[in-house]
């Protein structure tokens, strides 16, 4: 499996985010993109998690399902969270594990993905109790609740504490160990070792 | 300063179940004593017949959701201007139970005007304006469910309430002004009859049973809400401790 | 459980639990309502000549309170990122989000319709027929206003854009529903005629409003 982009281009309210990128990314292997605010990070993860157009070039996911477009085989974490206050932790995580599951995914149970995280204490208690940290991780949950090749992950480690951006750094590892591709904006190192980069330039 | 005494909620929960169980009889007791006044004692009216025994709880009724907006505002310049602990309280338990009574109102109103009139409901001054007062409880509740943060809501609540507390006089007497503008043919007054005191006492002490029962219900319904509020926060402790 | 069921039960008990919908629509319903012989007078032969069009319009109005939060509370969230991201067609989500709306929020107004009848003196017969109309022309507003909504999603100012989008659209529902509802009272018009037309349209709802509501998500996330 590969994750291929040739001369991409991105254009976001008429400014030209990036143009002319290129990367390969096998399975089983991590990139990391840094680049200051504004150079299109998250525009790039966006992108090829389907939210933005692709203005110029190609973006493919070569060995992967071809019933299944590559943001159905995607897993995106953003700064947002997805999460709704007024359900339970378990209900939130429930929702996303039936609704991204597909003939494509296989679900694992919701369960093993709170205890993935250490939130298995909190499944009953309404979303809208939890702590940034503890948001944070409950929207991360949904990446192991539900097995997708290609994981897209926005500064996955804000808002962690050292305890849990171990274990997410773990379950990274196990993702890529399975042939898994990680793609990762960030600022600060996200525990992996032997990572691909993509530095972004400077905005013009 | 006994309203200072009362202030603490551990203490007033105490005096609640202290209370509690009296009031309970009480309540059931000059229930018992005013139906029996209304409905065996008090003669029928010589025009509506048995049917004006109805009056007897419709006009309680009115008072008590009346009585109800005053407690709230009471309890809305209690959170906003003396800062009260127990106000928010106050006021959230009294808007449910103000909105019960100002329905029951409006049933007992119309049930009342059907004999009368062959009509469920007719747009005369006294019902229309009770109907407006029973929209604005229903406007509170409203209020208090949306706002997720509950003090907060609290504010919100007690500005609403005292904007309505000046409202509700003009509105009522709009809505009267608007009731003459087009007199029907017969004389839609459901007034009670002159008050006779066969009819006044009865009247009374049908007023006191639902004034013991709204009591009842108020401080049983704080103590609920006091309840709750211990749960939520112990539910954000649990939160904290599972970090 | 499949992905649909999944979004219609999350819809519903989010619905339930912040208690925007069912209650504020029913009360709106009922102020609408009020508000109506408070400009006309009390004059109760006039309110129930026009009593079927007073209830289409105040319904009409509460439907639409709700529909701005449809897609724009999962926008702000994050939410409606992962659905496009799905597997689930995004025309049958939108379809089942409209689905939860009506249950939620165009049901109950039709189950206020009698209590709302009274006031205005209405005949149990046109009460039946205007609950009736409306149990068939909510459905269409809800679907109706999807679209509406979905346009409405990516920009700022919510509220009246999204009620200038679909008032217009829905218009031919309006007619058709309240000269049903009149037919049973009054009519020289028999029932069934408007009636029929106005299932079709409701009918048209269901097909139009999902597909045009999911291209303009795709459209206006970009």
């Amino acid at each position: 499996m590969r994750l291929l982009a040739s001369d991409l281009g991105c254009v976001r309210s008429g400014r030209e985010v990036f143009a002319g990128l290129g990367f390969s990314i096998a399975g089983g292997e991590a990139m990391v993109v840094l680049g200051r605010n504004g150079a299109g990070k998250s525009s790039l993860l966006r992108m090829i998690a389907g939210l933005v157009r692709v203005a110029a070039g190609r973006l493919a996911l070569e060995g992967g399902d071809p019933e299944f477009t590559l943001p159905e085989q995607a897993h995106y974490v953003g700064h947002q969270d997805a999460i709704k206050p007024a359900l339970t932790v378990q209900e939130n995580l429930e929702f996303w594990a039936s609704y991204l599951a597909g003939p494509a995914t296989a679900k694992a149970a919701p369960e093993a993905a709170l205890e993935a995280f250490a939130l298995a204490d909190l499944a009953a208690l309404p979303a809208a109790y939890l702590s940034a940290g503890q948001r944070r991780r409950l929207s991360l949950a949904r990446i192991v609740a539900v097995k997708r090749p290609v994981w897209l992950l926005d500064e996955p480690t804000s808002a962690l504490d050292a305890l849990a951006q171990e274990r997410l750094a773990a379950l990274m590892r196990a993702h890529l160990d399975g042939g898994g591709i990680i793609l990762a904006a960030t600022h600060t190192p996200i525990g992996l070792a032997g990572t691909k980069e993509l530095r972004l330039g400077e905005p013009a | 300063m006994p309203l200072l005494d009362l202030a603490n909620p551990s203490r007033f929960l105490s005096l609640v179940d202290r209370v509690l169980p009296w009031l309970v009889v009480a309540t059931v007791a000059v229930f018992a004593i005013g139906l029996y006044q209304a409905l065996l004692v008090a003669p029928d009216d010589y025009q509506q017949g048995a049917t004006v025994k109805i009056m007897f709880i419709h006009v309680p009724n009115a008072w008590l959701a009346m009585f109800c907006w005053v407690v709230m505002s009471i309890a809305a310049l209690g959170t906003l201007v003396w800062r009260h602990p127990l106000a928010d309280v106050a006021a959230k338990a009294a808007a449910p139970l103000g909105a019960a009574f100002t329905f029951l109102c409006l049933l007992t109103g119309s049930l009342w005007g059907r004999p009368m009139w062959g009509a469920y409901w007719v747009w005369d001054g006294r019902l229309t304006s009770v109907l407006v007062l029973f929209i604005m409880y229903l406007a509170v509740l409203a209020l208090w469910r949306t706002v997720e943060d509950p003090s907060r809501a609290a504010c919100a609540a007690a500005i609403l309430t005292l904007v309505g507390a000046i409202n509700l006089p003009i509105i009522k007497f709009s809505v009267y002004w608007w009731a003459t503008l087009h007199q029907p043919a017969s004389v839609m007054r459901l007034g009670a009859p002159t008050i006779h005191s066969s009819i006044l006492v009865p009247l009374l002490i049908m007023g006191l049973a639902f004034m013991l029962l709204f009591l009842t219900l108020h401080l049983a319904a704080m103590r609920n809400e006091i309840l709750r509020r211990r749960v939520r926060t112990l539910r954000l402790m649990q939160a904290q401790a599972g970090a | 459980m499949s992905g649909l069921a999944a979004l219609l039960e999350r819809d519903i008990r989010l619905a339930v639990r912040l208690g925007g919908g069912a209650p504020m629509g029913v009360l709106f319903f009922l102020i609408v309502v009020t508000l109506v012989p408070f400009a006309l007078g009390p004059d109760l032969a006039l309110l129930r000549r026009i009593g079927p069009a007073i209830l289409w319009l105040g319904a009409l109005l509460a439907s639409l309170l709700a529909l701005d939060r449809l897609f724009a509370a999962d926008h702000e969230d994050g939410s409606l990122d992962l659905i496009l991201m799905s597997s689930v067609s995004l025309e049958l989500a939108v379809a089942t989000k409209a689905l939860a709306h009506w249950i939620t929020t165009g049901l109950p107004l039709v189950i206020a319709v009698p209590v709302l009848a009274l006031f205005l003196g209405l005949e149990p017969w046109t009460m039946g027929a205007v609950a009736l109309t409306l149990l068939v022309g909510t459905p269409a507003l809800t679907f109706i206003g999807t679209v509406g909504a979905a346009l409405a999603v990516t920009l700022r100012r919510g509220g009246l854009i999204l009620a200038i989008l679909v008032l217009p659209l829905t218009i031919p529902v309006l007619i058709f529903g309240v000269a049903a509802a009149n037919s049973a009272a009054v009519g020289p018009v028999p029932f069934g005629a408007p009636f029929t037309i106005l299932c079709g349209l409701t009918l048209i709802s269901f097909v139009i409003g999902p597909f045009a509501a999911a291209a303009a998500l795709r459209h206006g996330l970009e």
